[in-house]
């Protein structure tokens, strides 16, 4: 079995840092995983309300890709995730949109016979590694950490695939057999408002504000994502936020996969922990080696 | 003589029936969308929401308008717009209605029919979006940014300067757009998506509602 790369348009920039520890974990991990050719946009959410068909077209032409390398489809972006996903179970369930999307695709003679299995990166670490060999893996040990676990909302909804739509513990399970302590937070799931930080800005401050009190209110230490727009969301607005509601939020916000890298051995830099906005604490760089 | 009843149910007009198929259409191609008739108008789509106490009409009502014939007044709301499509009715409407996809049918038709305030704001980041995506195959996030500011708010571009710079800083702003290799055979692929697109049964629906007076509605004699 082979898995196939799908980093997707914000792992290229805004979300370097999750391309870079998701490839680095992997690798680490002793799993190849292939970068997938020429891929294109997913289309987000926002192709989806203008056109339906071509969206549906867009990220299909992904997975007519992915079929011809026999394998299995990882996309750490919860949308990409999400829309891929959609993908194949609106093809598979409307035959006149699968020939209309395929109709397309023949124009670079690609076909798309649902074969593609659409996985999370967090979804491959836990049920396909296990938690317990990344546990024997670790080379620092995350004791004493208090992290919020912030699975967003695409993820886990809206079919629950691997995990609970309201109450996923996925992450929660993987970081407490690494030694870290996960605070009570029940926003686990709720939404960052995603796209709607540029739409709407006052709604989607607050509900960021909202995630970012819960956090600090039961004393954690730094929030843990899967996402990269609820990443740039929650880190990037904290000085907006704080100006708006006279809060005083400093707190980092990392890709799940930077902490696991980390715990797994590799450098600050490997991490990627540069990258962020929010200097990292001492309480996670100083994890015994 | 009995009562005089309207061919198909429910509806007052031209514009109204030619919407009500278009939507029904639509919520035709959602897988499981036809679950839409069994909302029992509980409210536990808006109760779900995290962002229904800034919408005009809450998402159960909209299933009640379409109900009472009243689209035209939905597609004017400010509510399709405000949905960030999170998925929490969808999960956990005790119908299985698919509430998310059913708002981006809407989304689609306002947009389609133009029935939204000049330069509104999802609708023009919705375009630029499509607009660099067809071009370079993959989304540019700074691109994305300035072809929305500049359509909407200019001013505001200086405003997120510090954040776009800080941004660079840490490495997490691409200059340039990255492009896909096979550019040309994506664009053949959606010129024959666009014309997939518009092939659409006429009228499905309401074609199979019976014509005639409702059964019931007229005392038996």
């Amino acid at each position: 079995m082979t898995y196939i790369y799908y980093p997707g348009c914000s792992l290229e920039s805004s979300a370097k840092a999750y391309d870079l520890s998701t490839r680095w974990v992997f690798e680490n991990l002793g799993i190849t995983l292939t970068e997938l050719e020429d891929w294109n946009c997913c289309g987000a959410t926002m192709y989806m309300s203008i056109k339906e068909t071509i969206s549906l077209v867009f990220s299909a032409r992904n997975l007519a890709l992915a079929e011809r390398l026999n394998g299995e489809i990882v996309a750490p972006c919860s949308s990409c995730y999400t829309i891929l996903n959609k993908t194949n179970k609106y093809l598979k369930e409307n035959f006149i949109l699968r020939a209309k999307v395929n109709q397309s695709l023949r124009r670079d003679g690609l076909t798309y016979h649902l074969q593609v299995k659409v996985r999370h990166p967090l979804d491959v670490l836990v049920n396909d590694i296990g938690i317990d060999t990344i546990a024997s893996r670790a080379k620092r040990s995350l004791t004493g950490l208090k992290i919020a676990q912030y699975y967003g909302c695409q993820i886990v909804r809206p079919e629950g695939i691997f995990d609970d739509p309201e109450n996923p513990t996925t992450m929660d399970e993987l970081f407490r057999a690494l030694g870290a302590t996960n605070v009570y937070f029940p926003v686990k799931v709720r939404c960052c408002g995603g796209m709607l930080m540029t739409t709407f800005p006052e709604v989607a401050l607050k509900l960021n504000k909202d995630i970012l009190e819960c956090a600090v209110a039961n004393n954690a230490d730094c929030l843990v994502t899967t996402c990269p727009l609820c990443q740039i969301n929650l880190e990037a607005y904290q000085k907006k936020i704080n100006k708006k509601f006279k809060t005083n939020f400093k707190i980092p916000v990392l890709f799940f996969t930077q902490l696991l890298a980390y715990t797994l051995g590799c450098s600050p830099k490997e991490a990627a922990f540069d990258q962020n906005l929010v200097p990292i604490p001492e309480k996670i760089l100083g994890g015994s080696l | 003589m009995p009562p005089k009843v309207s061919q198909e149910w429910g509806i007052k007009n031209k514009k109204e029936s030619d919407l009500r198929a278009d939507f029904l259409y639509q919520v035709a191609n959602i897988p499981g969308g036809e679950k839409i008739k069994k909302c029992i108008q509980c409210g536990t789509c808006t109760g779900s929401c995290p962002v229904s106490y800034t919408m005009d009409i809450m998402p159960r009502e909209i299933i009640a308008l379409f109900r009472a014939g009243l689209i035209e007044s939905i597609l004017h709301s400010r509510t399709i717009w405000i949905c960030a499509s999170c998925y929490a009715c969808t999960v956990r409407c005790p119908a299985g209605i698919k509430v998310t996809d059913i708002l981006y049918a809407l989304k689609r038709m306002a947009m389609e029919k133009g029935l939204f305030p000049k330069r509104f704001p999802i609708f023009i980041l919705s375009k630029s979006f499509v607009y660099l995506i067809n071009l370079f195959g993959r989304s540019y996030e700074p691109g994305l940014l300035i072809l929305y500011y500049l359509r909407t708010n200019p001013l505001k571009l200086f405003s997120l300067m510090p954040l776009a710079f800080k941004l660079f800083r840490k490495g997490r702003l691409a200059l340039l757009p990255k492009s896909i290799k096979k550019r040309k055979e994506l664009s053949a692929i959606l010129a024959e998506a666009e014309v997939m697109e518009m092939i659409v049964p006429e009228r499905p629906y309401l074609q199979a509602i019976p014509k005639g007076p409702v059964p019931g509605f007229i005392r038996p004699s």
